[in-house]
C-alpha cells in the first residue's frame, strides 16, 4: 500500500533511532521507546513479512505433527542422525513453534503499532480542512491555466465559487479562501477512503488471526470409521480419534447420531487411461439431532458435508471391511463382524489385521491382505486387478498366544504385535497361508479354531469438525479484501485553484493537482477537471491559452 | 452429474495444442527478429541524428527539448508511456498476427479439451499448463490493445511454447473424469482465479527482469559506457517498467488474495478446515506474503526500484516452484496432478 505518510514517519524513526544511539543512558523508558519505534517502522515490518515467508517454508519440507503424527515418528526413526535435532528445533511443529509464533506475533504488534497512529492521524486529516493553497501551483505535478474572456462576465470571485461547486460535485471536500480578495483560491481533497481501506485491511488481518485463535481454543475435531450399518453417536467415546481445542469441554458435544446406511462408489469405466479410478463417492446416512429427535435421511459426499449439532461431518476416506467369524479352540464364536481393511495400494489392495482377544484357551491374531479382485502372478505375488468386488479374497497368516491387549498400553488396531505370539499359518510354514473367498471357512491347525469369510461390507472414514472461529474468519477475510481493493484502487488527491482578474478584464484561472502516493491517473483527473471548467465557463475544448504545452511538459510522454 | 468422456474430442484437442505450439514458435522467432532488426534500425536513425547534430544549424532550443540528444540515456529506451509509435515494425506485426492465430488455435484446443472431458479444462497438470498458457497469451494480447508491450513478446510467447511442450511431453494425461475431491464448483472459481493471477504475475516477472537489465544498462550508459544490449532500446526505461509492473502486480495480488481465500473456503467444504498448512497452502501463503512484501517495499524508502523488482521475481519463482515441484514431489492434499 502506498504510504505517503511513511516518509515523514521514516525520517522521524531515523531521528529517534539516532537519538537512541547517541544517548545510551536513556534508561528503561527510553530503551522501550526506541525498541517500539524500531518495531513499528516500515522497514522492520517488511523484514518480518519476508522472514515470515521464509519461516513458513520448512513446514512444507518436513512432515508436520498436526497433519500426520505417525509420519513424523517414522521420519525420526528413519533419520537417526538428525531426526531428533530437527525435533528439538520444532521443525515438525513449524506453525506452532516458538520461532514461527514469535515472527507473526512481532509482525502483528508492529502492525498494530503502525496502524494505530495512522488511524489517529487519518481521523484528524478527515476532520481538518484541505491544506493551504501553495504559492506556486505550477510546481505541482499536474498544472494548468484557463483564461475566461472579459465579456463572459465571470469575475474572479464567481470563478472560484463555480470551481468549488464543480469540485464538490465531483466528490471533493472544498474550502474556499479569500473569496472576496484579489486572488481567491480554494483547496480541495478527496479519496480519504483510500487510507480507511488500508487501515481496514490491516485491522482485518488481526481479526482473522483472532478468529483462528478462537477456533483453536473452543473448537474440536475428530475422526471415526463407519462400516455400513454402523452408527456414530457424538460423544467422546464415539470417536476413534479426537483432538479437542485448548479450552474444550466434553459437555459441548451434542449427542446427535449418524448412521451409515449405504455407501456407493462409482468407478471410471470409460476412459482407458483412468480405468478403475473412482469418480464418485456417495454415502446414504440417517441422522438424528438428538436421541429423541426424528430420523432424517441425508446424503454425504466429498465436497458436500453434512452439518449436524453445530458440527460438520466430512467424507474423507473409504474402503472395504470383510466380515469374518472366528471360532476359538472350544468351538465358541469369539469374534463376528466386519474388519476394517486399511488401503495400501492400487485398486483397494488393503491390509487386514484381526485381533481376537476373546478366543479361549489362547488368543488368536490374523494379519494379511484383502483384495477385491484377486490376481496372482506367476511368481506367486498377488495383487488386486480391479477396485470392485469381482473376485474378493482374504490372504492371512495366523497367530496364537498373548495379544498384549491386557497390559493397558494403547495399540494400533491396524498393526499386529507378534512379540507374544506363535505363528500358526504362513507362507513359509508347512501349514501355508490362509486364502479365503466369501462363504468359505478355514480350520486352524492344532485345533485352535476356525475363521470364516462371510462377506464384504464397505466403510467410510468421516472427519467431524467444530470451529466457532470460522464464520468470523471469513467475515474478516472478506473485509480485508474489500479494504485492500479500496486502498489499492482509490486515489487520494488534492486540487487547488486560484483565480485573479487581469488588467484587461480577463479572469485568469490556474489549478494544480497533487496525489498522495502513487497515482497514475492523476493526469486523467487533471484533464477531466479542466474539461469541467471549460464547459462551465463555455470556453470550448481548445481554449486559447498555453497550458496544454505546460501540462504536457510535465509528463514524460514523447 | 457426470458427462461421458469423448476421446475423439480429446484427440482433436491435442492436435490443436500441437498446432498452437507450432504457430507460437514461428511467432516467437518473429518477435526475436523484431528485437534484433528494430534495434539495428534505431541505431541507424541515431547515427543519422548524430550526424545531423554535428551540422551547426540552429535547430532551435525548443525543438531540442522534444528530441532528446541522440547520445543521452533517455533516447536509448522506448517511450515511457508504452503507446504505439508511428514507425512500422513489420516483423512485430507478423509476430502479433501469428500470436493471434496461435491463440485462436490454442483456444480451440482448450475448448475441445473441455468438451471432451465434459467439465472445466483444469483438472490436472496437463490441463493447468495448456489452459494456463492460453490465459497468459490472451492476457498479453489484451494488454497489447492498450499498450505497446511487444517487447515482452519473445518472453511471453517463449514461455507459452515451453508450457505447451512441457504439457505434451512431461505431463500428458488423456481426457478423464475429475476425481471426487475436485468435483466442486470451487474448482471453477478457485483455479480460474489462480491461473489468471499467475498469468499476470508472468507478465510482471518479465517486466521486472527487463527492469533489472534496463536499470543496469541505463547506469552503464549514464556512466558513458558502451551499449552492449542494443535490443533493450525497444524496452521502456526502468522506472516506467517498474510503475507498470506495479500496477499489474496490484491486480494480480488481489487475484491471489482471492485464490487464497476461495481455496480456504473450498478446503473448509472438502476437508473440514479452512487452513491446515498443507504444502500447497504453505506455498500459496508464501507467495502471498512475498508479493505483500513487494507492495510494502514499493512504499519503503530504499526498497523501490531494483529491490522491489527482485521481490517480484522471487515471488514469481515461488509461483513456478509451487506449480511444478510442490505439485509433483511434495506430499499433500493437493496431489491431483494426474501423474
Amino acid at each position: 500500500m502506498s504510504e505517503p505518510v511513511e516518509d515523514t514517519k521514516k525520517s522521524k524513526t531515523l531521528e529517534d533511532a539516532k537519538a537512541g544511539a547517541a544517548l545510551p543512558t536513556l534508561g528503561l523508558k527510553g530503551m522501550l521507546r526506541w525498541a517500539w519505534t524500531q518495531l513499528t517502522s516500515m522497514r522492520t515490518a517488511l523484514f518480518l513479512l519476508l522472514l515470515l515467508a521464509v519461516a513458513a517454508v520448512p513446514g512444507s519440507l518436513f512432515p508436520q505433527r498436526p497433519a500426520n503424527p505417525a509420519v513424523v515418528t517414522q521420519y525420526i526413526k528413519d533419520h537417526p542422525d538428525y531426526g531428533k535435532i530437527l525435533d528439538a528445533v520444532q521443525l515438525y511443529d513449524v506453525y506452532s513453534s516458538a520461532w514461527f509464533s514469535a515472527i507473526y506475533l512481532l509482525l502483528f504488534i508492529s502492525l498494530i503499532g503502525c496502524v494505530t497512529p495512522r488511524a489517529i492521524a487519518h481521523y484528524r486529516a478527515v476532520r481538518s480542512q484541505p491544506p493551504r493553497t501553495p504559492k506556486r501551483l505550477s510546481r505541482l505535478p499536474e498544472y494548468g491555466t484557463l483564461v475566461v474572456p472579459a465579456d463572459a462576465g465571470i469575475p474572479a470571485s464567481r470563478a472560484i465559487t463555480d470551481a468549488a461547486a464543480l469540485l464538490r460535485k465531483r466528490g471533493y471536500r472544498v474550502e474556499v479562501r479569500d473569496a472576496d480578495g484579489d486572488r481567491p483560491s480554494l483547496g480541495a481533497e478527496r479519496g480519504f477512503l483510500k487510507e480507511v481501506g488500508n487501515l481496514v485491511f490491516h485491522t482485518s488481518l488481526i481479526g482473522v488471526l483472532v478468529s483462528v485463535a478462537i477456533g483453536g481454543l473452543f473448537g474440536y475435531s475428530g475422526q471415526r470409521i463407519l462400516v455400513e450399518g454402523d452408527t456414530f453417536v457424538n460423544t467422546l467415546v464415539g470417536y476413534d480419534q479426537f483432538s479437542p481445542g485448548t479450552n474444550f469441554q466434553s459437555s459441548w458435544l451434542q449427542p446427535y447420531s449418524i448412521q451409515l446406511d449405504k455407501f456407493d462408489v462409482k468407478f471410471d469405466r470409460e476412459s482407458p487411461a483412468h480405468f478403475g479410478q473412482p469418480i464418485d463417492f456417495t454415502a446414504q446416512v440417517t441422522t438424528k439431532e438428538n436421541p429423541g429427535a426424528p430420523a432424517e435421511k441425508k446424503v454425504l459426499k466429498v465436497n458436500d458435508p453434512v452439518t449436524l449439532g453445530g458440527t460438520s461431518i466430512y467424507l474423507t476416506g473409504n474402503g472395504y471391511a470383510p466380515v469374518v467369524t472366528v471360532r476359538d479352540g472350544k468351538g465358541n464364536v469369539a469374534l463376528q463382524g466386519p474388519v476394517v481393511a486399511k488401503l495400501q495400494g492400487d485398486n483397494y489392495y488393503s491390509s487386514v489385521v484381526i485381533k481376537v482377544p476373546d478366543a479361549k484357551p489362547e488368543q488368536l491374531g490374523f494379519a494379511g491382505f484383502f483384495l477385491p479382485t484377486a490376481f496372482v502372478t506367476e511368481q506367486g505375488v498377488s495383487f488386486s486387478g480391479d477396485p470392485e468386488l469381482i473376485n474378493p479374497q482374504l490372504s492371512l497368516n495366523s497367530y496364537y498366544g498373548d495379544l498384549g491387549l491386557d497390559k493397558g498400553t494403547p495399540q494400533n488396531v491396524f498393526e499386529l504385535d507378534v512379540k507374544g505370539l506363535t505363528q500358526l499359518n504362513g507362507r513359509d510354514l508347512p501349514t501355508k497361508g490362509i486364502t479365503l473367498v466369501p462363504g468359505k471357512t478355514y480350520t486352524l491347525p492344532d485345533g485352535k479354531g476356525s475363521i470364516s469369510f462371510d462377506g464384504v461390507k464397505k466403510y467410510v472414514g468421516v472427519d467431524i469438525h467444530h470451529n466457532p472461529g470460522q464464520v468470523s474468519a471469513l467475515f474478516f477475510a472478506l473485509l480485508a479484501v474489500a479494504g485492500l481493493v479500496v486502498s489499492l484502487y482509490l486515489n487520494r488527491r488534492r486540487v487547488w485553484v486560484r483565480t485573479g482578474t487581469h488588467d484587461d478584464g480577463r479572469t485568469m484561472v490556474e489549478y494544480g493537482l497533487l496525489a498522495r502516493g502513487e497515482d497514475h491517473r492523476l493526469a486523467g483527473e487533471s484533464a477531466a477537471i479542466r474539461e469541467l471548467f471549460q464547459r462551465e465557463w463555455q470556453l470550448g475544448p481548445d481554449a486559447p491559452e498555453t497550458s496544454d504545452t505546460v501540462a504536457s511538459t510535465k509528463t514524460k510522454d514523447q | 452429474m457426470l458427462f461421458s468422456i469423448n476421446e475423439t474430442m480429446g484427440q482433436y484437442s491435442e492436435l490443436f495444442m500441437l498446432l498452437a505450439a507450432g504457430t507460437y514458435t514461428v511467432a516467437f522467432v518473429a518477435f526475436a527478429w523484431d528485437l534484433a532488426k528494430s534495434s539495428k534500425t534505431l541505431r541507424a536513425v541515431d547515427l543519422k541524428a548524430a550526424a545531423a547534430a554535428k551540422v551547426p544549424v540552429a535547430v532551435g532550443s525548443a525543438g531540442s527539448e522534444a528530441v532528446p540528444a541522440a547520445g543521452s540515456a533517455e533516447a536509448r529506451t522506448a517511450g515511457a508511456d508504452m503507446r504505439y509509435a508511428a514507425e512500422r515494425r513489420a516483423p512485430a506485426r507478423v509476430a502479433v498476427a501469428l500470436t493471434i492465430l496461435g491463440a485462436l488455435i490454442h483456444g480451440a484446443g482448450v475448448v475441445t479439451r473441455a468438451l471432451g472431458a465434459g467439465r472445466v479444462p483444469w483438472g490436472n497438470m496437463y490441463e493447468f499448463l495448456t489452459t494456463g498458457a492460453f490465459v497468459a497469451v490472451v492476457v498479453f494480447l489484451l494488454a497489447l490493445v492498450r499498450r505497446d508491450l511487444r517487447f515482452l513478446g519473445t518472453f511471453v510467447i517463449g514461455l507459452a511454447v515451453i508450457m505447451l511442450v512441457a504439457a505434451s511431453v512431461a505431463y500428458w494425461t488423456p481426457v478423464g473424469h475429475l476425481v471426487p475431491a475436485l468435483q466442486s464448483y470451487w474448482l471453477v472459481i478457485h483455479v480460474s482465479i489462480a491461473v489468471l493471477s499467475s498469468a499476470l504475475f508472468t507478465l510482471t516477472f518479465a517486466m521486472s527482469a527487463l527492469q533489472l537489465v534496463q536499470s543496469h544498462r541505463q547506469k552503464t550508459l549514464e556512466a558513458g559506457g558502451a551499449d552492449k544490449l542494443g535490443f533493450m532500446r525497444l524496452v521502456p526505461d526502468a522506472l516506467s517498467l517498474e510503475n507498470l509492473s506495479y500496477r499489474i502486480n496490484t491486480v494480480a495480488f488481489v487475484g491471489w488474495t482471492f485464490t487464497l481465500m476461495f481455496g480456504a473456503i473450498w478446503a473448509e467444504k472438502a476437508w473440514g478446515r479452512f487452513w491446515g498448512w498443507d504444502t500447497k497452502e504453505v506455498w500459496t501463503f508464501v507467495i502471498w506474503v512475498v508479493y505483500a512484501g513487494y507492495l510494502h517495499a514499493r512504499a519503503t524508502r530504499g526498497w523501490t526500484g531494483t529491490r522491489a523488482a527482485w521481490l517480484s521475481i522471487v515471488g514469481y519463482l515461488c509461483v513456478i516452484f509451487n506449480f511444478t515441484i510442490v505439485n509433483q514431489f511434495f506430499n499433500g492434499l493437493h496431489s491431483y496432478s494426474g501423474l
